[in-house]
């Protein structure tokens, strides 16, 4: 079976007010959505919905995950590469307490999903009834909007919502919960999108005077610094903010979601932000004279000891999310607005600029790196393999044409920072949340999203355990995700904080695992081990010209560390770059 | 990752605690009460009153809230209220930007006021109003700031107090600029719009 599927969007003509359930109803509307692809698990609650879709498979692919974390990461992963609003479906009760952690990830990354929940009749509401969980309010702090259908004449009004809100202003996840008699009752269907809600205001308006005093100390900054999030991407605003990267020649360091932002070779990209980034991109936070923030937030990963952060910099902050202005970090110039719209606006003001001797000054901080971390892992030359070389082989395969996915931990910063990528939307990573389990269904819903790239996993051996049973979904889509499993035999992150601030002190960070190419090929996965540098590079070829998903297990060096390291609590300036011998 | 950052006090209270009145214009829908105070209970600001009930406007509800915190907390917990999908507007104001009330009703047996011959003066020093009175006991009105209340609580306890009860604040501002009416002159009486076909 090849996973390919045509992806045009698809919206069928509806005579004006058929007559049909509330099932079919949600049918229709995410139909009328463009939505093609929609991940989940059937369950009492919601098998009414899962008895209507059987009379649209022509329209809907549904992807019958085996857990529904695996459904809403896969839903992530989908959304994150295709940019289209994640769809998942579960049940009542444990389906929708299952879907928590990928609706609290996407909450804190800004991931447009819906998801749809069954729920018990509405009469049965608050009887503690047989899966029976208050789904509204368990997700309520981590969702963008969550509504109860308890009527079926609710349905088209109530989905056109959930879409508009799931993917305008600052994307987010929303949970439509809807009653079984909801989807069993009967109503007039007629859709509508939603234009327009009176109490929310995505769009932005952009303050003419915030631009013209951002322009101002644009044009006079002698060490001007940009720092890209993931506003860029999610706004679509690539080719925007390399319009005003390219004039302002101002260099450029970007937080792990905004990976994308600028391609990595260019020459103005000096790296990643915060704990685990580049020496240079950290330092220099702390000698620019102008920190332009372009949709990004300050997170504490990327600010380390705030009281240290960048004091002697005025501070622009272009964000579409008014809440997150002054959270943090306060701005000199907020422009509070949608990047797609602000950018080219600036681009037109400010003058052209050349900061070369500026940017060359971060080259000479890489010169640092490079000799006393760089080379290390990506050319080793002692014995036991380094999670940098692997990554390293792996771009020469795939020219950077691939769609990276990490899982969390030691080898997401390594990926982060190794994994070459050229095209936008092709890094997903949980970032805020840091949800270990999240690699493996993510790449999968990568892969359904775009079946025509190259999409390769790196994964630990402790993360890939905790959502492991999607590998009999991939194994039945036959999505050719390409899994590394880069496999110190610990939990690699924890046990380097261990050694690092707790005194050696390695407290359940030692895994006994099974033997991975086993467990793949009992799914019906090939697989390969490698212990050896040797045989690295020709298993690395082998799994990326297979037709199909493959497990490539790599044996890594034990006790190996991710560096540079901003430990907790020290300033952007106080780089570890080594190990204390 | 695995591991977390301990969030200490940053000690960004440039004023030091005081009293503030936040108020909130919503759509009427179930759960947004909920969505508002968990804003608070994650950021750990205590919730001295609170007052919801339909606004001058129809369709549209008015949460009042006070608070006793920072400047800088109040700030940003106005703005994630704010950021709330059906939440209209929200605004914070300092005790000297509004004018407010509570009103508590104090529930005294008959007989120990009867009894004592201070009852009059009571009342009148206080403004208050007798609401009701019969044989076992009678209930006695008075608005006023929470210092007032609190005053001629002190005074009735002497007599017994039965019950005992106070509202949550409501307040309207100094200003004469009328912020949210305007805004809602701007926005419409639609709340939620659908494209046509």
């Amino acid at each position: 079976m090849k996973a390919t599927k045509e992806t045009e969007t698809t919206t069928i003509d509806i005579p004006n007010k058929i007559r049909v359930t509330g099932a079919e109803a949600i049918m229709l509307s995410l139909i009328q959505e463009g939505v093609d692809t929609l991940f989940g698990y059937p369950g009492g609650a919601i098998m009414p919905a899962y008895d209507a879709l059987m009379n649209y498979t022509d329209k809907l692919r549904h992807i019958l995950t085996r857990h529904e974390q695996g459904a809403i990461h896969a839903a992530q992963g989908y959304a994150r590469v295709t940019g289209k609003v994640g769809v998942c479906m579960a049940t009542s009760g444990p389906g929708a307490t299952n879907l928590i952690t990928g609706i609290a990830d996407a909450m804190i990354d800004s991931t447009p999903l819906v998801c749809i929940t069954g729920q018990v009749a509405a009469g049965l509401l608050g009887t503690d009834a047989f899966q029976e969980t208050d789904v509204i309010g368990i997700s309520m702090p981590v969702t963008k909007w969550n509504y109860l259908i308890t009527k079926p004449e609710e349905i088209p009004a109530i989905l056109a919502q959930a879409f508009y809100i799931a993917k305008t202003g600052r994307p987010g996840p929303v949970v439509v919960d809807i009653a079984k008699n909801a989807q069993f009752g009967m109503l007039d269907f007629e859709y509508h999108k939603c234009k327009r809600m009176r109490s929310y205001a995505p769009e932005p308006r952009i303050s003419l005077d915030n631009l013209k005093a951002a322009t101002s100390l644009i044009n006079s900054a002698k060490k001007p610094y940009i720092l890209a999030g993931q506003g860029i991407i999610l706004g679509g605003a690539e080719q925007e903010f390399l319009q005003f990267v390219e004039k302002s020649g101002i260099p450029v360091g970007w937080t792990i979601l905004g990976a994308c932002a600028l391609p990595k070779d260019h020459p103005q990209n000096i790296g990643m932000l915060g704990m685990h980034g580049n020496y240079s991109a950290n330092i220099k936070t702390n000698e620019c004279d102008l920190l332009i923030g372009v949709g990004m937030r300050f997170d504490d990963r990327v600010t380390g000891d705030l009281s240290r952060y960048a004091k002697q910099a005025k501070i622009i902050h272009l964000e579409i999310d008014k809440a997150e202005i002054n959270k943090v970090v306060t701005a000199d110039v907020p422009l509070h607005g949608d990047v797609k719209d602000t950018l080219p606006l600036l681009t037109k003001m400010i003058e052209k600029r050349d900061h070369s001797a500026w940017i060359r000054a971060f080259r000479e901080a890489d010169k640092i790196e490079y000799e006393t971390v760089i080379q290390h892992d990506l050319h080793p030359v002692k014995p036991g393999l380094t999670m940098g070389e692997v990554i390293h082989l792996i771009n020469e395969g795939t020219k950077g044409d691939a769609i990276v996915v990490t899982d969390v931990g030691q080898h997401q910063m390594f990926a982060s920072r190794y994994a070459f990528h050229k095209n936008p939307r092709s890094f997903v990573t949980s970032g805020g949340l840091g949800t270990m389990g999240f690699g493996l269904p993510a790449a999968h819903g990568a892969k359904i999203g775009c079946p025509d790239k190259q999409v390769i996993l790196f994964v630990g051996d402790g993360g890939f355990q905790m959502t492991i049973q999607e590998l009999g979904t991939i194994n039945q889509t036959q999505a050719a995700v390409k899994i590394v499993l880069l496999n110190n035999k610990y939990l690699g992150m924890v046990r380097q904080w261990q050694q690092l601030f707790f005194d050696k002190r390695y407290s359940e960070t030692y895994l006994l695992n099974p033997d991975f190419i086993k467990v793949a090929e009992g799914f019906g996965i090939k697989g390969k081990k490698v212990l050896e540098r040797p045989q690295l590079a020709q298993a690395i070829q082998e799994m990326l010209d297979h037709n199909g998903p493959y497990l490539l297990e790599v044996s890594i060096e034990k006790e190996d560390n991710v560096f540079p390291m901003v430990p907790t609590g020290a300033s952007v300036s106080e780089v570890i770059l080594e190990q204390k011998k | 990752m695995a591991t977390t950052t301990i969030n200490s006090e940053n000690g960004n209270c440039k004023e030091g605690k005081k009293s503030f009145t936040i108020s909130a214009f919503s759509e009427n829908h179930i759960g947004l009460l909920n969505r508002i105070t968990i804003i608070f209970t994650r950021r750990q600001v205590n919730i001295d009153s609170l007052t919801v009930s339909g606004s001058a406007i129809p369709g549209i509800h008015k949460f009042t809230i006070v608070v006793n915190d920072c400047r800088e907390k109040v700030e940003k917990v106005v703005e994630q209220i704010e950021k709330l999908v059906e939440v209209l507007k929200a605004f914070y104001h300092t005790e000297d930007e509004v004018i407010h009330q509570e009103i508590a009703l104090y529930k005294v047996p008959t007989k120990a006021l009867l009894e004592s011959n201070k009852v009059e003066a009571t009342i009148r020093k206080h403004s208050a109003r007798i609401l009701e009175v019969r044989p076992e006991y009678t209930v006695i009105e008075l608005t006023g700031h929470k210092e007032e209340t609190q005053a001629l609580f002190d005074e009735l306890n002497e007599y017994g107090l039965l019950q005992f009860t106070r509202s949550g604040r409501i307040a309207v501002t100094r200003s004469s600029k009328e912020v949210f009416s305007n805004y809602m002159k701007e926005v419409g009486h639609q709340s939620v719009e659908y494209e046509k076909n």
